[in-house]
């Protein structure tokens, strides 16, 4: 009996051990095989564009082809010029300054800046054709460009500072034969090079997912389910789903993981419970720029040394540019760890015009707004990409530079490499007043991180935020966090008293060794 | 004359090995994921502590319903009578092989500054623990449109106020595994919650 009773407990114990480890062990989720199974199938285009006469005729322009693709896609054209895509510009209301028209023509980044002033070289990436400093290209319809999207060749390319004119020597035929439904290789031929480079920008998009392993994203591996972009970022009525905050203020439109996974993907609950706080990013995504290296610093003060005259570069030993007397000096990096923020969906930007309030610290170009409290907030992954850029210190406005021109003379930076022309010609083309002082303020840019998705064995564990001390979310102190989180008072009081008991115990149990010897004696 | 006497039942037993295990534990597997050490892992941690959470709650209406039935709570209710003599005893007596300054029997199994000690635990400190506890784990972040269970804004006075409880028992467990020494032999009270037999006093143990 004495026997049975001791192993009671101890047998208590090991049942917790036991049933705590069985009673979650991950079983294969039948929702994620059923999505599997969805997306394994392979699309076929409901027509064969190959065998249409019209598209056999010899096109002079690739406004040609367009008028080709409107007579029978007779509507689709205007779809795609009230697309972001095509204007550039989105109605926004941002909290505390109301309805804006907002997009690349008066939202400044600390990459090359802004577009005003530079249109023929920026619209590379417009789906446009045709487009000019006056900015008239996109009120004509034949300036659409279909075939950036939906060329299936992989051979479309749009020229340099043509104003988003194809290369000449293309096959628009060929081309225009082929369109289909739009593959990786059509968003991020533009994407994917953001900023002049190869993952400049974003950091998570990059050409590495061209053709991506499951370890580069879970979700796009071609060892894996070969997603394409358009899978997640769906689409209608030429309207595609999912934005970036660097230009985007408004919570809605977005594409969320859940979309597929649902809020609740989780076997275990806890993980699940944190799926309201936490966006999924956060743990799936414990690292970005796996491949190639993405900017993270850009120093423009540094911009138009010229050697024996002549504008020259510096590289890195990955064969990332370090210097260019055209940009200035950048700092790269790779298999980053993202910082966390909160964010509810919402931004507020700086638009051209603002007046920096406070010049002492860093200017937030694109605020994420969110907080522990706002019940519509999660932390998100964020890449963080700072810069020193031109302001002017007397009107404290940013300076937008006129950067390119295909001659000398026009004030543009990289023809002259003359701050003072450059920020004249730049801010006469935004109706901005410029003193002719040009001075360097420091600026952060929050991209938040959505791609490069890693596999779940490789998430964020548990310990690399629920730990005391250099946790990923050691920055968001807002709220508690088991783990990381003590009271100081509590924590000195109970470890204070669990040592006086200890040595109380100590020193009278030490007392009656010595008296039971003397009482012997 | 001391004569061996039954004083603690197979259930009482039980329980206090069984609370000693949970407690232990729980201290373990809770301060691991307080901060303060590394061995499970934060994950384990933390499934482990939920887990052994639910036996000591299961426990904790066992032990109530047999303190109620058999009337045993009594042995609880604090009395200040002899209070003086007992810390007397452990601060000057102990030392010079006095008497125990009140006799254990099995009406009155604990001592007064026992009583008291215990009346504590288990009006306050034990409740405090396993309330803040299930607030910790049932708590849920505020959330939007609808309010699921229980919805605080913040865990820190939660998690707080469970840390404060869960000092105080390891506290109590040190202290009272060196107390278990102070019986009439340095086994003595160890002996007698294993076996449940204890030699006391035969004029103060009653038959049963």
């Amino acid at each position: 009996m004495r026997k049975i009773l001791l192993a009671l407990p101890a047998g208590a114990l090991l049942a917790i051990l036991f049933f705590a480890s069985f009673l979650t062990t991950e079983h294969e989720e039948s929702d994620l095989s059923l999505l599997k199974e969805k997306y394994s199938q392979k699309y076929t285009p409901p027509v064969k564009h190959l065998e249409f006469e019209i598209l056999q005729k010899p096109f002079a322009s690739p406004q040609e082809v367009t008028a080709a693709c409107i007579s029978c896609h007779n509507l689709r054209h205007l779809e795609v010029m009230k697309s972001n895509h095509w204007n550039w510009e989105r109605e926004e209301y941002i909290q505390g300054r109301g309805v804006v028209y907002i997009g690349k023509h008066n939202v400044l980044n600390n990459f090359c800046i802004g577009v005003r002033g530079n249109e023929p070289k920026c619209a590379k990436c417009h789906i446009g054709y045709g487009s000019t400093t006056d900015g008239l290209a996109i009120e004509s319809a034949k300036n659409v460009d279909c075939l950036v999207c939906h060329d299936n060749t992989e051979t479309y390319v749009k020229a340099d500072e043509q104003g988003g004119a194809p290369e000449k020597s293309l096959n628009l035929n060929l081309i225009a034969q082929s369109v289909g439904r739009p593959t990786r290789a059509n968003c991020g031929i533009c994407h994917f090079y953001g900023g002049g480079g190869n993952n400049v920008k974003h950091g998570d998009l990059e050409s590495a997912l061209f053709e991506p392993t499951k370890a580069l994203d879970v979700h796009m591996g071609t060892d894996g389910s070969n997603l394409s972009c358009v899978d997640c970022h769906t689409t209608k009525e030429h309207n595609i789903s999912g934005k970036m905050y660097s230009l985007s203020s408004m919570n809605h439109n977005r594409v969320t993981c859940d979309q597929c996974h649902g809020e609740t993907p989780h076997d275990k609950d806890i993980l699940n419970e944190h799926t309201l706080k936490v966006a999924c990013q956060t743990c799936h995504i414990p690292i970005y720029a796996k491949e190639h290296a993405t900017k993270i610093y850009w120093d423009w003060s540094t911009a138009g040394k010229l050697k024996n005259g002549e504008p020259y570069e510096e590289e890195d030993s990955l064969g990332n540019h370090t210097y260019l007397s055209i940009k200035g000096s950048f700092v790269w990096q790779k298999n980053l760890q993202p910082e966390y923020f909160w964010f509810n969906g919402t931004a507020s930007h700086y638009i051209s015009g603002d007046v920096i309030s406070d010049t002492s610290k860093p200017v937030v170009l694109n605020e994420l707004h969110g907080s522990y409290r706002d019940p519509a907030s999660k932390i998100i992954p964020v890449k963080r990409h700072r810069a020193l850029q031109p302001y002017d210190p007397v009107t404290k406005l940013l300076i937008q530079p006129k950067l390119f021109s295909t001659r000398k003379g026009d004030g543009a930076f990289w023809q002259e490499f003359d701050f003072q022309k450059a920020a004249a010609a730049g801010m006469k083309a935004l109706n901005l007043p410029f003193s002719g002082t040009v001075s360097f303020i420091h600026t952060d840019m929050y991209w938040p991180i959505n791609h490069m998705v890693s596999s779940k064995e490789e998430s964020v564990t548990c310990k690399e935020c629920h730990t005391r001390k250099n946790g990923r979310l050691a920055a968001l102190t807002d709220f508690y966090m088991p783990g990381r989180d003590y009271s100081k008072v509590v924590d000195f009081g109970g470890s204070s008293l669990l040592l006086l008991t200890l040595l109380g115990v100590l020193a009278h149990g030490s007392l009656r060794i010595i008296s039971a010897f003397r009482n012997r004696k | 004359m001391k004569k061996e006497v039954y004083v603690y039942k197979s259930f009482e037993r039980f329980w206090h090995w069984m609370q000693a295990i949970l407690i232990f534990f729980l201290a373990f597997t809770g301060f691991e994921i307080h901060g303060s050490l590394t061995f499970f892992g934060f994950e384990n941690a933390v499934r482990y502590h939920n887990f052994a959470s639910y036996f000591f709650m299961v426990l904790i209406v066992f032990a109530i319903f047999w303190h109620f039935t058999t009337g045993e709570w009594r042995q609880y209710l604090p009395s200040f009578e002899n209070i003086k003599a007992q810390m007397d005893y452990y601060i000057f007596g102990i030392f010079k092989n006095a008497p125990h300054p009140t006799k254990k029997s099995v009406l009155s199994k604990l001592n007064p500054l026992q009583k008291l000690i215990y009346f504590g635990l288990k009006i306050l400190v034990i409740p405090t623990v396993v309330s803040s506890g299930l607030f910790y784990m049932f708590y849920r972040y505020p959330q939007r449109h609808e309010i699921d269970s229980l919805n605080i804004e913040s865990l820190a006075l939660i998690a707080i106020v469970h840390t404060l409880g869960a000092f105080l028992l390891v506290a109590f467990l040190i202290a009272h595994v060196y107390l278990i020494t102070t019986g009439a032999t340095l086994t003595a009270n160890l002996k007698a919650m294993l076996t449940g037999y204890e030699e006391l006093e035969d004029d103060e143990a009653l038959e049963h």
